[in-house]
Parts: structure tokens; C-alpha cells; sequence
């Protein structure tokens, strides 16, 4: 066995673990790609940028109570507190954006020819990109509050003894972070699992996606439905949004770009339109990105490998994972 | 209850309807039949808000339903079946049901509706839990008809219900469309291919023909006009 592929063996465990939360962070902005897809037949490009500016909005908020003398350092509100609020403002920012790009940008122009909903969700992105660069700067924002390098609650060694002999010593590290992500991210998933498929209004999304004019007829205000529908996913990507910006402890005007990019590659992995698709291709994506990176020199391919996951999966199941047969969409 | 004033509504370039005119009363079953695309289902639609009314009026209850959407003309109390049953198919029974109380906020009593539509249609309840496309298409027949009845209509819009069943599920089928009317005062307009049956059920009816009325009356005085009897019945 070479020394290089020991070393990635002795990594893997803590790659996988990486993988995971990095895969549910894409998951949960997959899922708006996917809803959007499900029920318009269309690709929100400018979801993205939706996912960027509640990294923004997350960071806009801890600066705000801590200027406010609220919260951050030496403030009367806990750490907690101030995630949890300034969680909630992005979701609200991102969740009113994406209620107003879909009637200002896709609303009017519902019904046209697929290539102007296209061009009109590329402008919108662009448009929301730049509009951040001018209003916030060229520089990245840094999260006022650095979190990302403390907090480490657990230590799982992996050696011999429980993985046989010829497995490489190694550890797994989960930082408190590590786990308030997952623990957000999967929250957030079982909660729209529960709306989609338990509720009212989720039953009527479902309905929507399946046959607009027969919801219509049974009194069902379709654009409200769709409406419902932009601002669910904004809103869970700005949850993507605030965990990242505080994982990485910054953001950036062009981070919905590549964010957006493998989001909406997990979605297609999954099998676009397909909700448990978008969360399983985002892990996917996620693993594969973290178990190439752990290879010694892996991490400049960690894209390029991931296409790959995609072109492979796609010349096997055109659909996607858990994608549908064609025809079946009525 | 119901009233069309010279109605013209159509696809793009094409004219449908030509001046419909037509009313319905309350409690009655009316019928519509003509040959393909005489503009039955079209005139359907035209009330339902899908198809674009061009000129004339649409009004129901004394109220005009000139530029309502779909969902706002079901919220005055129409419902409407149209064509090919259009249930949801991966949506269960039980679910499209729901979906046919969409308005309503009554719990209890959306609840006891969907009693009562298992009771008129036992294979219904038997598949409650199934998804709608596993349905058979006199059982969506069914579905489509009883998902209508959740949202408690006084006026019910019947699009060929008939079309491609078995003759003993029609049968199964009309005799609850009658039932509804008769037991819960729904009035009904109905547009069914087969005249001899769709006027043994009306008590009146409307021919039409390349989008407009050429004859109207009870259906006794229809079932033996000889151009009725001629076009619509056959050498029966």
C-alpha cells in the first residue's frame, strides 16, 4: 500500500464526516433549485445569488446587535440568541427576495418559451450580484463573530483494533459547528418534508407542480402557491447562507456562484424536481468534493470530480437518482 | 342561476364560441350536447374563467364572472369536472379529496363530506390510501366527481363524465350525479357525448352547433325532434 493512499485511508473518516455537513449545506440550497423546477418547469438562476445575500443579511444582523450592544461580545443576549436571530432576519431578507424576483422577473413572462424565463433568472442574477458588489463592497465581510475554530466536542478515534488491521490510524474531530450544522440542516429538511406532504398548503404545492388548471379549478390561487414556493427556498437557502458564512467566517459578493453551481449539480444528480433527490445529491456531491480533497493533491481536482459524478450518474439514469421516468409528469 | 349572453371566447385565432346564449335555474340538470367541437367543453371553460370570453357575459347568481380566475369562480360555488377527470395522480384518494375542500376551513365538516362521497362511492373508501393513478377510469370518474362535491357546489359543471366507461360504471355514475341533485339541490350542467342518455338525465337541453344554440327545450321535446333524433340519437 503507498504511503499517499495510507494517508488518505487514515483521512477518509474525517473526509466522510466533512462531507456530510458540506453535502447538507448543498442539500438545503438544492432544494429550492428543485421546488421552483418541480413546479415551474424552470431553473431560478438567481437562487444563487438568494443563498449569497442571506450570507450577507446573517452578518448584517450579529453586527447590528452587537452594535446595539445587544449581543456578540459582552452583550446581554447569548450566543445562541443572536444566531438564532440573525438566522431568522436572513431568512426573512432572502425569503422576501425570492417572493419579489419570481413576480418582478418570472411572473410576467409565465407561459412564454422556455428560453425567457432563462434569460430572465440569469439577469436576475447578475443583476442581485452586482447590486450586492455596489452596496456592500468588493472586499469579503467578515462574521463578527469568529466561531469556526473553537468548539470542538468530539473526538472519535479510528485505529486498528475497530477497523482490522490494515486500516491507517486516524480520527474523526466534529466541532459543536459541525454539529449545529447538521443538526439545522436536517431540522430544516424533515420540517419541509412535514409541510410538503402533511399540510394544506403542502398538498397544494404538490398539486400544483402536477396539474396548474385543475388546481385552479378547485380553487386554488396557483400564484400564491408558487409564490409559497420561491420563499420556501429562499429561505432555506438562507439557512445555507448563515451556516457557511459562519463555517468559513466570511463572505463574498460571488459566493452564490459556485454555491449555486454545485446546489443546482446536486439537484440534477438527485433527479431535478424530486425533493429527497436534491437532499441525497447534495451529500453525494458533498462526499465526493471532501474524499477527493483528502487525497494527497486531490483538492484541485475536487471539482472536476464532481462533474464527473454527475456526467457518470447522468449517462446512467438520465433522471437523476431518484429522478421520475419521462412522461410521467402530467 | 346561470346565464350566458351571446358569448364568443377561443383559442388564439380561432373562434369557438359564437353568441352562446343559455341559462340555467336553480335545482335543475341541464345538458349540452353537439357534436366534436361544437364549443361544448368551451363553454365550460368560458365559465370556469380558463378560456378567454371575448365579448358577451358570463353571470351566475346575478353576479358578473367577467375577468375572474378559476379559483375565484369556484369560490362563488361552481365546481367544474372537466374532461379526462384530471386527478392528481400522485396524490392519494384521500388527498385529492382534500384538495377538492381546498376553500373550505371546516374540519368536521370536510371530514363527514368525505363520509358521505365513500358512501356514494364505496371503492373510493375501500382505496383511500392509494394513489390516484392506480385508479381505474371509471374510479377516477368517480374521484373527479366526488373531489367536486368536497367543495360544496350549487352549481356543478359535468365535462363527459361518460367518456371511455363501462356502460354499468355510467350507470353508477349518473344515478349519483342524480342523487346529488335530487337530495342536495345541486344544480348541474352537463356536457356529455352520449344525447340519449345525457337527456334521459336533464330535464332540459341545449344543441349546439359550431358555437351557437340551434335548438333548446325540455329534454321529452328534444329526444323527439326529428334533427335531434337525426344528429344526435341515431336510428335507435
Amino acid at each position: 500500500m503507498s504511503e499517499d493512499f495510507q494517508a488518505f485511508l487514515s483521512n477518509l473518516p474525517q473526509a466522510i464526516a466533512n462531507g456530510l455537513v458540506r453535502g447538507s449545506i448543498y442539500a438545503l440550497i438544492a432544494l429550492g433549485y428543485t421546488m421552483v423546477y418541480g413546479i415551474l418547469g424552470m431553473i431560478n438562476f438567481a437562487h444563487g445569488e438568494i443563498y449569497m445575500i442571506g450570507s450577507y443579511a446573517g452578518i448584517i444582523a450579529v453586527a447590528a446587535l452587537s452594535t446595539l450592544g445587544l449581543g456578540g461580545m459582552g452583550g446581554p443576549l447569548s450566543l445562541a440568541v443572536v444566531l438564532v436571530l440573525s438566522m431568522a432576519f436572513a431568512m426573512l431578507v432572502s425569503g422576501s427576495i425570492g417572493f419579489t424576483v419570481e413576480r418582478i422577473a418570472y411572473r410576467p413572462i409565465r407561459g412564454a418559451p422556455v428560453l425567457s424565463p432563462l434569460i430572465s433568472a440569469i439577469g436576475m442574477s447578475i443583476f442581485l450580484m452586482h447590486f450586492v458588489m455596489v452596496a456592500q463592497g468588493k472586499d469579503y465581510k467578515q462574521f463578527p463573530i469568529p466561531l469556526h475554530d473553537k468548539l470542538v466536542v468530539t473526538v472519535i478515534k479510528i485505529g486498528t483494533p475497530s477497523l482490522g488491521s490494515w486500516w491507517p490510524e486516524g480520527s474523526v474531530e466534529l466541532t459543536l459547528l459541525d454539529l449545529l450544522t447538521l443538526a439545522a440542516a436536517f431540522g430544516l429538511m424533515v420540517g419541509l418534508y412535514v409541510f410538503v406532504n402533511k399540510t394544506k398548503l403542502g398538498t397544494a404545492m404538490r398539486a400544483v407542480a402536477q396539474d396548474k388548471t385543475m388546481a385552479g379549478l378547485l380553487g386554488i390561487d396557483i400564484d400564491k402557491v408558487i409564490s409559497v414556493t420561491f420563499v420556501t427556498g429562499a429561505i432555506l437557502a438562507a439557512a445555507a447562507g448563515v451556516l457557511i458564512t459562519i463555517r468559513l467566517s466570511q463572505t463574498f459578493y460571488t459566493a452564490g456562484y459556485i454555491a449555486g453551481m454545485m446546489a443546482f449539480t446536486s439537484a440534477v444528480l438527485g433527479g431535478i424536481g424530486n425533493i429527497p433527490g436534491a437532499v441525497l445529491g447534495g451529500l453525494v456531491l458533498g462526499l465526493a468534493e471532501d474524499i477527493t480533497s483528502t487525497y494527497p493533491g486531490g483538492s484541485d481536482w475536487k471539482v472536476v470530480v464532481s462533474f464527473v459524478v454527475l456526467l457518470a450518474c447522468l449517462m446512467f439514469l438520465p433522471r437523476g437518482l431518484l429522478g421520475e421516468r419521462v412522461g410521467e409528469r402530467a | 342561476m346561470l346565464r350566458l349572453d351571446s358569448v364568443h371566447a377561443g383559442y388564439g385565432q380561432i373562434e369557438v364560441l359564437r353568441g352562446v346564449q343559455l341559462n340555467v335555474e336553480r335545482g335543475e340538470i341541464v345538458t349540452l350536447i353537439g357534436a366534436n367541437g361544437a364549443g361544448k367543453s368551451t363553454t365550460l371553460l368560458a365559465v370556469s374563467g380558463i378560456v378567454h370570453v371575448r365579448s358577451g357575459t358570463i353571470s351566475f347568481e346575478g353576479k358578473s364572472l367577467a375577468g375572474l380566475r378559476s379559483h375565484e369562480v369556484t369560490s362563488l360555488g361552481i365546481a367544474h369536472v372537466p374532461e379526462g377527470r384530471r386527478i392528481f395522480k400522485s396524490l392519494t384518494v384521500l388527498e385529492n379529496l382534500r384538495m377538492g375542500a381546498f376553500q373550505r376551513h371546516d374540519n368536521p365538516g370536510i371530514a363527514q363530506d368525505i363520509e358521505k362521497v365513500f358512501s356514494l362511492f364505496p371503492v373510493l373508501g375501500e382505496r383511500k390510501r392509494q394513489l390516484g393513478g392506480t385508479l381505474s377510469g371509471g374510479e377516477q370518474q368517480m374521484l373527479a366527481i366526488g373531489r367536486a362535491v368536497l367543495a360544496r357546489p350549487r352549481l356543478l359543471l359535468l365535462d363527459e363524465p361518460s367518456l371511455g366507461l363501462a356502460p354499468l360504471v355510467t350507470q353508477t355514475i349518473f344515478s349519483v350525479v342524480r342523487e346529488l341533485n335530487a337530495k342536495e339541490g345541486t344544480t348541474v350542467l352537463l356536457v356529455e357525448q352520449n344525447a340519449r342518455l345525457a337527456l334521459d338525465t336533464a330535464s332540459r337541453g341545449y344543441v349546439l352547433e359550431i358555437g351557437r344554440v340551434v335548438a333548446e327545450g325540455p329534454s321529452r321535446q328534444l329526444l323527439t325532434d326529428p334533427r335531434v333524433i337525426e344528429a344526435y340519437l341515431g336510428e335507435a
